[in-house]
């Protein structure tokens, strides 16, 4: 507190007028202010509700979207102001610069000061002890200036003696503490930054048995921070051995876990596992398990015996018990023998779902249970010209419903099929359920600034402490000889206790104490620090400010 | 064990409902100038024994610590009411204690696993919290009628609204860090909870003392001064601020084990940035000199506004990756 009221007395520069210079210093000083920080702390708050209100981008891209198609009118509008987008959007950056702008205005100062006050010695005693918060005086005690001191000392209070007077101050962490966290909030910052500039991550499926390399290529979806290009990839691979996964009887999942073979250069294959909670480290990049579901495989035998086998995931639509949708698509089938010609035309596909638990009886349109105890799959065909020869990019998972609608691709049948089952369609081709396998949904990331973000962090909480719970205090001592009782430091105004008892070489002991922070409990540590120094004399009674009479003491403290 | 516990909230519900009318007859009774400053300097008999929630329940006979010879009838009523809503107070919170603690027995693992028990175990160590305080501060004993009805509230919307069947921990969960996270996220919930009541009544007494007479003001009449309760607010406040400041941090390293990055923007990270945002205002305004000291309390009731949206409003409103509240 006495910090900001240092600061606000402007220290009236002496210079030539120059008002540019003046409305400079004069803005300076204004974003610096406490009250700026605060409306810019209110107002950044604010600027992040929208954040949780509407969906974003970098939280859930498909819900954004679906909130264009709900509603179109007002969308584009909000987009405009980046309001799918809030904790990148220019006024959220605004308000966060200016703030950590007058942070940095806030702190670099403060820091001088505290330096300063760091290397200063305690001030010297006011002439009138008795006019502080906490005073007590003292008689007949067998003590002097430098046994006071060392007392002090002993209990970490930064002491200097001035001939009889002792002066201490303690509690600097507060000030420390208070700097720490602040300029650990810029760290923060900076790791934040770091992160996003030189980090990037991808997600990706991975299928049992099969494997995946770190390139952007093979991510389904990557990003990748504006200073790192597809290049500085990490070169690794991972192989998807096993998956397992257990449910209980209610189908809430107990634990997932993932093996696979990591292949990184310089370094012998070897097999690691992970799991929800503990991402595999390759120091390059984390890999974290985010999800999991099967990929069923399907084999087609067309209509000139020539087979071909899928075992393309289908996607879990967020259920517990796993009901699956996918696509199987055989472009390149049906290619007559004669003419190794493949016809457009008669390109096959199988859409529909798949159920690791199906029930016993239909509809047949969900699971039952997340693991595969009666699976099926559910599957129309589809005959014709699946439309990806056109060039359009389409869903891999789903069907081009654009060659439906016109046409050209028609449905042939549809079906239920356990495993091992076979579907003949009218073609005389066959379709074969044979089996699934696993597959699981993968994050790959790198975040060079994490460490950074760790350390401030931690650094944060240690100075939030100090900043909180330290205790900015000032005691004096002043210690009279009671062989030379009218020294002209005592006091004369009160009436003196020692004047009556004259006790042969103990001292005439007058203390007082001043709090500057807020602080409750100031009146019962000055209490004992009296009795310590004083080797446990009892303070005198009538000089005020005693041991454990809270309510009275309470209402003088926290006046500087 | 865990039909146990369910009978155990109900009971806590009704003793905390028994000590909200002592505390109402209290407040009906009580004459403000006899009681309340009589009481302020000294620590009174009856905080004996109740920090430790649960202990004995033999309450000392009335032995006022310096009973003034004009004390009328109804303030010594008026203040046996108050000792027997202290006293139900904590048989309520030792109720409520066992209801916790049985409900993570019959989990088999820290009772909050959804937001049912999450609201147990914050309104639980609240309500131990308040015995804590009062058995440092036994003038604010009149602030029991609040906490009283808050923990009402609470409680009977968990039971109503929240209640789910015990079931263990999805993978997601089953982290050391979600122990640490959460429970010091309900520890420094349950004390900015805590910090919530003296505000409101430092905002009420604080309006009074200034010669308000209209509705809400009037009641704080009988409220313990308004400067104390400022102080109390302040030391609640800033006890809880690290913790929860920990929490969030704790939340962050989980969430980068988890799912990948450590802050993702996920709308419950999002208000409780917000929270921390509002707090940390709290605490600068109450450091900068020119802003009123009943400015910065209301910051600090925004905050507790921002944290009950992020404890309710979240979870029904929004969906998320903490979707793990068991509301459907
Ligand atoms: C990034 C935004 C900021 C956050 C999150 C923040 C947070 C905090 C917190 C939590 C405290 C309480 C610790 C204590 O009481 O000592 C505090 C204290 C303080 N802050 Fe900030 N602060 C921010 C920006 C600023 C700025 C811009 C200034 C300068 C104008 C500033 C000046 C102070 C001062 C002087 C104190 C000490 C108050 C006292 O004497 O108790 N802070 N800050």
């Amino acid at each position: 507190m006495t910090i900001v009221a240092d600061r606000a007395d402007p220290e009236a520069p002496r210079r030539r007028p120059n008002r540019a210079l003046a409305l400079l210093r004069n803005s300076w000083r204004q974003l610096t202010s406490m009250r700026t920080a605060l409306i810019l702390l209110f107002l950044l708050a604010v600027a992040a509700i929208p954040g949780s209100v509407l969906p974003q981008r970098g939280v859930n891209l498909e819900k954004v979207n679906q909130y264009f198609v709900d509603h179109p009118e007002l969308a584009p509008r909000l987009d405009r102001i980046g309001a799918f987008e809030v904790f990148g959007s220019v006024w959220f950056s605004a308000i966060y610069l200016l703030l950590f702008t007058s942070l940095i205005g806030c702190i670099v100062p403060r820091l001088r000061d505290h330096v300063r006050a760091l290397r200063t010695k305690p001030p010297a005693a006011p002439r009138r002890l008795e006019r502080l918060p906490q005073h007590a005086v003292l008689t007949g005690v067998a003590t002097d200036a430098e046994a006071v001191a060392a007392e002090l000392r002993r209990r970490r209070w930064r002491v200097v003696v001035r001939g009889t007077e002792v002066s201490a101050e303690k509690g600097y962490l507060k000030e420390t503490g208070n700097l720490l966290f602040h300029t650990s909030l810029i760290a923060v910052l900076i790791g934040v930054a770091l992160g996003s500039w030189y980090g990037w991550h991808g997600n990706r499926l991975l299928v049992a048995g099969e494997d995946f390399c770190n390139t952007r290529q093979q991510y389904a979806e990557a990003k990748l921070g504006p200073r790192v290009d597809s290049a500085d990839l990490p070169p690794f691979c991972l192989t998807l051995n096993h998956f397992d996964a257990r449910f209980l009887e209610s189908g809430q999942p107990e634990f997932y876990r993932a093996t696979v073979d990591v292949e990184q250069a310089g370094r012998a294959t070897r097999t690691e596992t992970f799991s929800v909670n503990s991402p595999l480290r390759l120091g390059a990049a984390n890999v974290y398990l985010l999800g999991h579901g099967y990929a069923p495989v399907l084999r087609y035998t067309d209509r000139y015996g020539k087979t071909q086998t899928s075992n393309f995931p289908f996607l879990t639509s967020g259920d517990a018990t796993l009901t699956s949708e996918g696509l199987a698509a055989f472009p390149d089938v049906n290619v007559d023998p004669k003419t190794g010609k493949r016809d457009s035309n008669l390109q096959v596909a199988f859409e529909g779902l798949y159920l690791p638990t199906a029930p016993q009886q239909g509809p047949f349109n969900r699971s039952e249970f997340p693991t595969e105890r009666n699976p099926a799959v559910v599957l129309v065909a589809y005959r014709g010209n699946l439309g990806m020869d056109a060039g359009i990019p389409g869903s891999v998972y789903q069907l081009d419903q654009r060659q439906v609608t016109n046409g050209k691709l028609k449905q042939v049948g549809d079906k239920k099929l356990a495993v091992g089952e076979k579907w003949t369609l009218d073609d005389g081709s066959v379709l074969e359920f044979v089996g699934t396998k696993p597959y699981i949904t993968l994050s790959v990331r790198y975040d060079p600034g994490s460490t950074l973000l760790l350390g401030s962090s931690a650094v944060l909480l240690v100075g939030l402490m100090g900043a909180l719970f330290g205790k900015r205090r000032r005691v004096w001592f002043r210690v009279t000889p009671a062989a030379n009782p009218a020294g002209d430091a005592a006091p004369t105004s009160t009436d003196d206790p020692a004047a009556g008892s004259p006790t042969g070489g103990s001292s005439l002991v007058e203390a007082g104490g001043l709090p500057r922070t807020d602080y409750p409990g100031f009146a019962d540590e000055f209490a004992q620090l009296v009795a310590a120094v004083s080797g446990g004399g009892e303070p005198d009674e009538r000089a005020g400010g005693g041991r454990g009479a809270r309510g009275p003491a309470g209402t003088r403290e926290g006046a500087e | 064990m865990s039909a146990l516990s369910d009978q155990l909230v109900m009971f806590a519900i009704l003793a905390y409902l028994v000590a909200m009318i002592c505390h109402a007859v209290e407040y009906a009774l009580g004459n403000a100038r006899a009681v309340a400053p009589a009481a302020a300097p000294k620590r009174e008999l009856v905080g004996a024994g109740v920090g430790a929630a649960g202990g004995p329940v033999d309450a000392p006979p009335a032995a006022p610590a310096d009973p003034p010879a004009r004390l009328g009838r109804s303030a010594q009523q008026a203040r046996l009411a108050g000792r027997v809503a202290v006293w139900i107070t904590a048989l309520a919170a030792a109720l409520h204690l066992a209801a916790t603690v049985t409900r993570g027995i019959a989990a088999d693992r820290m009772p909050w696993g959804n937001m049912y028990e999450f609201v147990l175990t914050v309104s639980c160590v609240s309500a131990a919290a308040w015995l804590a305080v009062l058995w440092k501060r036994p003038s604010l004993r009149r602030l029991g009628l609040f906490l009283t009805l808050v923990m009402v509230l609470l409680l009977a919307f968990a039971e109503l609204k929240l209640y789910v069947e015990v079931v263990p921990l999805m993978p997601a969960l089953q982290s050391s860090w979600y122990i640490v996270h959460v429970s010091t996220i309900s520890f420094s919930s349950s004390i900015f909870l805590l910090g919530a009541v003296p505000a409101i009544a430092f905002l009420m007494r604080n309006g009074y003392e200034r010669g308000r007479r209209s509705f809400p003001y009037t009641l704080a009449k009988r409220l313990p001064a308004a400067d104390g309760l400022e102080r109390l607010t302040f030391v609640l406040h800033a006890f809880s601020f690290p913790i929860f400041t920990f929490a969030v941090i704790a939340g962050a390293i989980w969430a980068e084990a988890a799912w990948g990055r450590p802050w993702g923007w996920d709308p419950k990270e999002t208000w409780a940035f917000i929270s921390w945002v509002v707090y940390a205002g709290y605490l600068h305004a109450r450091a900068t000199p020119s802003v009123k000291r009943n400015v910065a309390t209301w910051i600090a009731i925004l905050g507790f506004l921002t944290m009950l949206m992020n404890l309710f409003g979240v979870n029904f409103f929004f969906t998320g990756l903490h979707s793990y509240a068991g509301v459907s």
